[in-house]
């Protein structure tokens, strides 16, 4: 639950904003979908907080991949929806509820937030239709709350908590204390972070969770510094992210602490600058600058959007490419043939070269543990991140399915 | 060490003293509506986008013309100020003679437009404005390190209120003032030009709102939603306080501060409802608020 002054404010500008969508006609809806075409949804945090971590860049993804594949499948022309969740569960779950009545919607891309993410899965589940959650992290999608019908893409808790949590522990941070964002996302986060440091020998000493939407971190910082931590463990994300760790460095807090971002995408470290960020280390599942293949993928994006691909955009591509093709090979959008095929497929493209989709919805692939690059190091525009580490699917993710998750058969 | 309810005294005075400065930031803004409603009787709305925009225009005169910080904290509230002058002459003028209901629509949906076209241009995350070279640093108070910064803002923002406060309640300018809500029409008689003094006056709000973010810009991510999430706040503390009361906004707003600081310590997860406890407790004691009159 949420409340207080963001809730509030959020609450009379999203109640507004949403009445504006609906006149603006913010979803173009093709009353009806008929047989000929094949609807594509996303939902996704379009205005708020992390609306830069896909928003407009990832309808824009869906976009090119649709031209991509040449406009339409099995003969029929492929449509785009798009709408915007607020961060809020109910919209996101009405809204995906109302496409799969009434515009014949095919597949929906869920983007941000993990409790949003979390109630449109069970519509999926009742509605029967592909969900492919994105930009989400908790973990929970493809395990207590996974669903016949969920596939989860990009990244999750577990896997971030994988990669940077164990590098730092195993460099000899061994003390830690959390500042973690109140709903289900941070705590997951912290959950999954608290289990390897633990596993690896290390030790929390504390932590304190913050309401989505705080702008001043001081106290909370203090509070983590007075813990005597070595690292300062931070499961929150975007301006959450980007104003504790500008505050950690503005009250010295990083000279006795290591600050370790549980979850940064390329559009915090460009609007914290590396003078703030560098010498970060993070966990992602793309990033633009890797390979060729890469680089000609964020080219053509930064030619529409004018900023670099994040790692939840270039996942919005791919995963409409792979639902596309998976409708192609089994000759219909039929809703179980679809998954089974989504499940079995191997993923090669320009977003992995390894990646399949696990029984219980998770897409496994190999992840990268990055370090931000000083000012000096970084040599032209968005030239962010160096590698540490590459981590193959099964160390980030695991190999197994979710026990936790119902329907695998255990 | 001596503990407090088990809480280290040296974290409660540093707790206390953080409260202090967000007090003073709620102060400085509370202030500017305080004095819009008690003098234009308009609940604004746009207040906390005011505040965005003073942030963003300290920023863009950096970025485009290499503006320092100590011409922003000039410059940047004017150029809003003059910006709220135009909303006043264009639209809130028509609105006066109508239920206080229309003005806060109005300034709500210059809100949303502001807050949009501000996240189309720099996008939703933001950005970062540097704090001024003068002011880098650290105070080490033995309890805890305060950056100069957050000292200058306590320190700008009192003198700020205190002088806001002395032109409205001891001067003849605010003698006038008020007397040009009490009985404009008698006031005009008197050959002042009341209207001119309603638009300065919505302008002077609007300015202190600006430069509420021009202070704030240096610490917090400059981002397009950064007013929305602080504007529920500042009206809960001008409620509290009483409408329009210009102290009441002053003293309400530090010592609301002052309690979120502490609620940090003991329940964190409450700290953003705790002003909400307070003012619904006030209002059932005192439905005119701290220092309202009746």
């Amino acid at each position: 639950m949420k409340f207080g002054s963001w809730a509030l404010g959020s609450w009379a500008l999203g109640s507004l904003s949403a009445a504006l969508c609906t006149l603006l006609g913010a979803s173009v809806s093709p009353a009806h979908a008929a047989a000929d075409q094949v609807v594509i949804g996303d939902i996704d945090d379009l205005s708020g907080v992390y609306a830069d971590v896909q928003g407009q860049g990832g309808v824009e993804a869906i976009r090119m991949a649709i031209a991509d594949f040449g406009g339409t499948v099995l003969g029929r022309k492929i449509e785009v929806l798009s709408a915007d969740h607020q961060n809020k569960p109910d919209i996101g779950a009405s809204k995906f509820r109302e496409w799969a009545d009434q515009n014949g919607l095919n597949m929906l891309i869920g983007g941000s937030n993990t409790g949003v993410s979390i109630a449109m899965a069970k519509v999926a589940a009742a509605k029967k239709v592909p969900f492919i959650a994105i930009g989400a992290g908790g973990a929970s999608l493809t395990g207590a709350d996974c669903t016949p019908y969920s596939i989860h893409y990009a990244y999750d808790t577990t896997a971030l908590a994988n990669g940077t949590a164990s590098v730092i522990v195993n460099s000899g941070g061994k003390t830690w204390y959390f500042v973690t964002a109140d709903y289900a996302f941070g705590s997951q986060l912290q959950d999954a972070a608290t289990r390897v440091v633990t596993a690896n020998g290390g030790k929390i000493l504390g932590s304190v969770r913050v309401p989505l939407g705080t702008t001043d971190f001081s106290s909370f910082l203090l509070q983590a510094q007075a813990s005597g931590a070595q690292v300062l463990g931070l499961a929150n994300a975007g301006t959450d992210f980007s104003n504790s760790l500008k505050a950690a460095g503005e009250f010295g807090i990083t000279k006795t602490m290591k600050p370790v971002a549980l979850l940064a995408f390329l559009s915090d470290i460009h609007s914290l600058t590396l003078q703030t960020a560098q010498g970060l280390y993070l966990t992602t599942g793309w990033y633009w600058d890797l390979n060729p293949q890469t680089r000609a993928f964020a080219k053509r994006f930064f030619a529409k959007i004018n900023k670099e691909p994040t790692e939840t955009q270039a996942a919005y591509y791919s995963a409409t490419l792979q639902y596309l093709k998976a409708v192609k090979a089994v000759g219909s959008t039929d809703a179980d043939r679809v998954m089974a095929e989504l499940k079995r497929a191997k993923i090669d493209d320009m977003f992995t070269a390894d990646g399949s989709v696990r029984a219980d919805g998770l897409m496994v692939h190999p992840m990268y543990i990055m370090q931000v690059k000083t000012p000096a190091e970084s040599k032209y525009p968005w030239d962010y991140y160096r590698v540490i580490k590459v981590m193959s699917g099964e160390d980030a993710y695991g190999r197994e399915p979710d026990p936790s998750c119902p329907f695998i058969k255990k | 060490m001596s503990t407090v309810f088990g809480v280290p005294l040296p974290a409660i005075l540093g707790q206390l003293t953080l409260g202090l400065v967000n007090g003073s930031f709620y102060a400085l803004l509370s202030l500017g509506l305080a004095v819009i409603f008690g003098l234009l009787g308009i609940v604004n709305f746009a207040h906390g986008a005011f505040y965005m925009l003073g942030a963003f225009a300290a920023y863009i005169g950096l970025q485009a013309f290499g503006m320092n910080y100590w011409a922003a904290l000039v410059l940047a509230p004017l150029a809003v100020a003059l910006l709220g002058v135009v909303v006043e002459l264009l639209f809130l003028r028509r609105l006066y003679r109508l239920d206080p209901i229309y003005g806060l629509l109005l300034t709500f949906g210059i809100a949303l437009i502001a807050e949009g076209i501000m996240r189309d241009r720099f996008g939703a995350s933001g950005k970062s404005y540097p704090v001024p070279h003068l002011l880098q640093g650290v105070f080490d108070l033995g309890f805890m390190v305060l950056p100069i910064y957050r000292a200058w803002v306590v320190a700008a923002s009192l003198t700020v209120c205190a002088v806001t406060w002395f032109l409205i309640e001891r001067t003849r300018l605010g003698a006038t003032l008020r007397a040009a809500t009490e009985n404009p029409r008698l006031l005009q008689a008197f050959g002042i030009n009341v209207p001119l003094l309603v638009t300065a006056t919505y302008g002077a709000g609007v300015g202190l709102a600006a430069l509420a973010g021009v202070l704030a810009a240096p610490v917090v991510q400059v981002s397009p939603l950064m007013g929305s999430s602080l504007v529920i706040v500042v009206f809960a503390v001008v409620v509290i306080g009483g409408m329009g009361s210009i102290i009441g906004a002053i003293v309400t707003g530090l010592l609301l501060g002052l309690i979120e600081g502490l609620t940090k310590v003991v329940y964190p997860e409450a700290s953003n409802i705790v002003v909400f406890v307070i003012m619904a407790l006030v209002l059932i004691w005192r439905p005119a608020g701290l220092f309202g009159g009746e």
